[in-house]
């Protein structure tokens, strides 16, 4: 079943259109990277989906129910941590959640267990000073435990680690990966290599529209030009085919990089067997995200 | 049903650990004690005065102060007061725009007409709250000191100018629906006060513009009956439910 489901979405800023028909499902208990450059509407969807911007056409579902802008129940489903998360600094940790979960309609006791749970999740479970003295770091930390107070549906969190040093990135990563027990989770990124951390699906945002989405080993699967690293035993070997074949591009002294077609890459090597040459090493290179990524969206 | 309450909670949290209800309630203090006490110091600050103003050809007799004296600066110096309440509050929507703390509560599912009413029950609770105590301070002393009963219709001028404060509250949360920030809310609750103003001194509009409610010195006096306020007390009354109520779908549509 599918959490979220975003149809034909269509938002502009003045004459600025952020939005083509957008198209996204998001599958239960998945962390879903939802990956975009800067500007590439991100932000914008995630507020669409909790009913905080009004799209010009489209329709957006959580758990079946439809989002409707500025008064959306469907915001009970869903648990946000925006990218920079702004509390009431005046109050203690404890007195916001308590505040958030008087929101949300939990009762009190519900509030006091599901607090002193989250606070150690996310390793604040000491903290008694008030917010206005928290980190960046502290404040995302406090960020995840007010979204999943309500025990969510769906988290959103928009670029949860953008601003974060490496410890606190995998910090909050370890965080939202022990949450897929308990949610479902969608995060927008431009940080690649956190998507291949923990995600199990994702989907590429480019120029308003989905440019590719599945699963992890789906859109690797999908890289369109594999390619293979031939380590040669002589240098002048090395000039002779790299001349003689233009997919050979040559990387160091005796390392040439296939990039191409698998026919012409197997043609390649019946040449370099037919010719007897001398080969240290071939291996094939892994596609990653990022090169997918950018080839999505060059 | 728990989150009005909740936000509430929230909302007088932030006034007493911000500061916001100290310095007001001891301005209202202040000028509760100021009122009175400038209508007793009078005589002796125009003796004083005295030696200058007689070489300047004026000759002052024997100034009597009474009841009277101590509320007409009552009424002058509540206005100071109100505008000072505006300045502190103008940005009781705009920072929370501009710091995106609203984000988070209404992503929990609450509906937005709720932070509308929790605001301006605040607003409205501290403006009663803080009036009584400065008019529960000037009645006391001046009691103490004079006789109030020589005051006409004072109960009737004191609640009359705690309704015009209403409807200065009340322009204050319309225009925070409109507005991006505190400096545009100050100006426009200042120029629409001014509008009012200006409009009452059109003899046939006069009765009907809120600003009417300020001018108590007649009333006090005994010279003017309360029924010319009729009119004035209804449009107040009428706008400031017009302001609240406007307020709601503008916040409501508000892209955030």
């Amino acid at each position: 079943m599918d959490v979220l489901t975003i149809q034909t979405l269509n938002k502009s800023f003045g004459s600025k259109k952020v939005l083509y028909g957008l198209e996204l499902s998001v599958p239960e208990h998945s962390i879903f990277g939802f990956i975009g450059k800067n500007g590439a509407g991100k932000t914008t969807t995630m507020k669409a989906i909790l009913g905080l911007i009004k799209c010009d056409s489209g329709a957006i579902y959580v758990m079946g129910e439809k989002v409707h802008f500025g008064q959306t129940s469907t915001n009970r489903y869903i648990g946000y941590l925006p990218d920079v998360p702004e509390f009431y600094s005046y109050m203690t940790m404890t007195e916001y959640l308590t505040l958030c979960g008087n929101l949300c309609g939990m009762g009190k006791a519900d509030i006091e267990t599901r607090s002193t749970e989250l606070l150690e999740l996310v390793g604040l479970g000491q903290e008694k000073r008030r917010i206005k003295g928290f980190s960046r770091g502290m404040k995302q930390r406090l960020g995840i435990a007010q979204a999943l107070l309500n025990r969510p549906k769906l988290l959103i969190c928009d670029e949860p680690t953008s601003a974060l040093d490496p410890a606190g990135r995998k910090e909050i990563l370890d965080i939202l990966l022990a949450a897929k027990e308990q949610t479902t989770v969608l995060f927008s990124t431009h940080i690649l290599s956190d998507v291949e951390r923990i995600c199990t699906d994702a989907a590429f945002l480019n120029d308003g529209k989905i440019a590719m989405q599945g699963t992890i080993a789906e859109l690797r699967g999908k890289r369109s030009s594999n390619g293979f690293f031939i380590e040669i035993e002589k240098k002048e070997v090395t000039d002779t085919l790299a001349e003689a074949f233009s997919e050979l591009q040559r990387t160091e002294e005796n390392v040439l990089v296939f990039h191409g077609d698998e026919n012409r890459f197997f043609y390649i090597m019946q040449y370099i067997s037919e010719n007897r040459i001398p080969i240290q090493r071939i291996e094939r290179i892994e596609p990653t995200l990022e090169s997918l990524f950018l080839e999505v969206t060059k | 049903m728990k989150s009005l309450p909740a936000l509430m909670k929230k909302e007088y949290l932030e006034a007493a650990r911000t500061g916001k209800i100290t310095v007001l309630i001891l301005l209202f203090v202040l000028f509760g004690i100021m009122n009175p006490a400038i209508a007793k110091l009078t005589p002796w600050m125009v003796e004083m005065l005295s030696d200058s103003m007689a070489e300047n050809g004026l000759i002052v007799t024997n100034v009597q102060v009474d009841a009277l004296t101590s509320w007409t600066q009552f009424f002058k110096n509540i206005p100071i007061v109100l505008i000072a309440f505006v300045l502190i509050y103008s940005d009781i929507f705009t920072k929370e725009y501009k710091s995106g703390t609203l984000l988070l509560v209404l992503t929990k599912g609450l509906s937005r007409y709720k932070i509308v009413l929790a605001k301006t029950v605040l607003l409205l609770s501290l403006w009663t709250v803080g009036y009584g105590i400065c008019f529960a301070i000037t009645y006391g002393y001046t009691a103490y000191f004079w006789d109030n009963s020589i005051a006409n219709n004072l109960f009737f001028s004191v609640t009359i100018w705690w309704l015009f404060g209403v409807w200065v509250l009340c322009l204050i949360v319309l225009f925070s629906s409109l507005l991006q920030n505190s400096t545009g809310v100050s100006l426009c609750t200042g120029g629409t006060v001014l509008l009012a103003y200006l409009l009452s001194i059109i003899p046939k509009i006069k009765a009907y513009s809120p600003t009417v409610l300020m001018h108590t010195s007649s009333l006090l006096m005994g010279m003017e009956e309360r029924e010319a306020y009729i009119k004035a007390i209804v449009i107040a009354v009428s706008l400031c439910i017009v302001c609240v109520a406007v307020s709601i779908p503008v916040i409501n549509k508000r892209q955030l």
